[in-house]
């Protein structure tokens, strides 16, 4: 037999969700160990810590997997570790890949987030007003460090070249059998690009009433989740529930939609789609009846930017910074 | 240089997307019958105010520019039937979008002007360059590529 394969995988900002998705492989994961040899799987499989992993030469990993987005610099410490150890370096799971949920933290600033958790929260006891710091003196001898928390949150490939992405959240398990398989038997797609069918969750929904030979109807209400049962059978779209399947990749096989959830678009856009959430914009509101509608839909960025706030164009908060002043001090060619 | 108050030589870099029917034959009739409108403006004429998708205008003010202009034909003249209600159904969702991440809403201007407005595109142009004079540079352009 050949020589086994040897897999790398880290959790940084993340859930732990996508390392749950490959143990759920089961008995298709022992049938796959055969062939990979788990090197390095911290913090939550292997006891092996952060030296183990830097004491390897460079590029003797062959795959990498980073799930979870990057705010610490100690996440950012292992994406750069990991990038040297790994031949293939694939950013697994919508965080790593676009930033996913905790993405959102990037509408707010940092010094906003710590102003709430720390400061303003009614169960929040901090008369001393400290907030993390990098490092602190202990009993006047002992220097403890934290990594720094940085101002926002970054996907993988805003720290280093990233080889494949694999949106979900989590990837679900039959895909990530797929993923396996193909890396195992070199069937990839050209390094940069994401591993994914290249089909939308629409294609592969049992509401989508093009295979069910009906015409598109415009979104005539807008509802959310919680209003009403969504009607069975029934595109969730034509019936006001703010569904995000045209656009999203359909590699989970739209399991939301089955169970009267909307789609969210934790799979990530589908290839030709460069911002998940301005494509969103694009499609959702021209689909809308009424221009009045446009102003019922609730918190639009936590919707069309659930998964993919940091990886976006807008990528986070803008703000004005103190060098604003400076800007403005560009001469005009007329002046 | 550095003594003048900042209005008098910053210069606001104006981008707007001018319907191919409607506004950009609007800003041409400006032209003609000589009325004059600020130089910051700088027309790209699309198809249809329905062709700009949300795409052109982040990144338009991610690379640089300091306000983005869709002009589109009057409700019910556009050339294509519905492009223009498509184009203002995504654009007050895209400002609602960038309102909250904290782009503000003066920038990104939605406006509908004829073929025969000439007189009124340098009005709007005139006016909405004044506002982005006052609102000052956009904070999204630092740090952009543009």
């Amino acid at each position: 037999m050949a020589e086994k394969l040897k897999l790398a995988y880290f959790l940084a900002g993340g859930c732990g969700g996508c390392d749950m998705a490959i143990v759920d492989l089961s008995e298709s994961l022992v049938d796959a160990l055969a062939h990979l040899e788990v090197v390095f799987w911290a913090p939550t499989l292997t006891d092996l810590k952060y030296k183990d992993l830097e004491a390897m030469p460079d590029k003797a990993v062959d795959i990498g997997l980073y799930s979870g987005m990057i705010r610490l610099g100690e996440q950012e410490h292992i994406a750069k570790v990991m990038r040297r150890k790994c031949k293939v370096l694939i950013a697994y799971g919508i965080c790593a890949a676009l930033g996913g949920i905790p993405g959102m933290g990037n509408m707010h600033t940092k010094d906003e987030l710590f102003r709430t958790v720390y400061f303003q929260t009614y169960s929040t006891d901090n008369p001393d007003g400290i907030a993390p710091q990098t490092k602190c003196v202990v009993d006047g001898k002992y220097e403890l460090t934290l990594p720094e928390f940085y101002g926002y949150v970054r996907p993988l490939h805003h720290v280093v070249d990233v080889d494949y992405f694999v949106g979900g959240c989590p990837p679900h398990h039959t895909f990530v059998g797929k993923i396996l398989e193909a890396i195992l038997t070199g069937d990839l797609p050209p390094a940069g690009s994401w591993i994914t069918g290249g089909k939308s969750a629409c294609d592969v929904c049992e509401r989508n009433p093009a295979a069910r030979g009906q015409e598109r109807e415009s979104i005539k209400t807008v509802k959310r989740t919680i209003d009403g049962t969504p009607e069975e059978g029934k595109c969730l779209l034509q019936q006001g529930y703010l569904c995000l399947g045209p656009l999203t990749q359909g590699d989970c096989g739209s399991l939301c939609p089955k169970v009267d959830i909307p789609c969210r678009g934790c799979g990530g856009p589908i290839p030709g789609v460069k911002d998940f959430g301005l494509r969103a914009i694009s499609a959702i509101a021209g689909l809308l009846e009424k221009e009045a509608l446009v102003d019922q839909i609730p918190s639009p960025v936590k919707l069309f930017y659930r998964y993919s706030l940091p990886g976006s164009l807008l990528g986070k908060k803008a703000v004005r910074s103190e060098n604003a002043e400076e800007d403005r001090n560009q001469p005009d060619d007329k002046a | 240089m550095k003594d003048r108050p900042d209005a008098y030589y910053w210069k606001p870099n104006i981008l707007v997307f001018a319907c191919n029917w409607c506004t950009y034959q609007g800003a041409d009739l400006a032209g003609s019958l000589r009325y004059s409108y600020p130089t910051s403006v700088n027309i790209i004429r699309v198809p249809c105010s329905g062709r700009v998708e949300p795409e052109f205008i982040v990144e338009a003010l991610k690379k640089g520019a300091d306000a983005v202009f869709v002009g589109g034909c009057h409700p019910g003249d556009c050339h294509y039937k519905e492009g223009n209600f498509k184009a203002v159904r995504r654009f007050n969702l895209l400002k609602r979008v960038l309102t909250s991440m904290g782009v503000e809403p003066e920038r990104v201007r939605f406006d509908w002007i004829s073929g025969s407005e000439g007189k009124r595109f340098a009005e709007v142009m005139t006016e909405f360059d004044e506002t982005i004079r006052k609102i000052g540079p956009n904070p999204l352009g630092r740090g952009g590529n543009g």
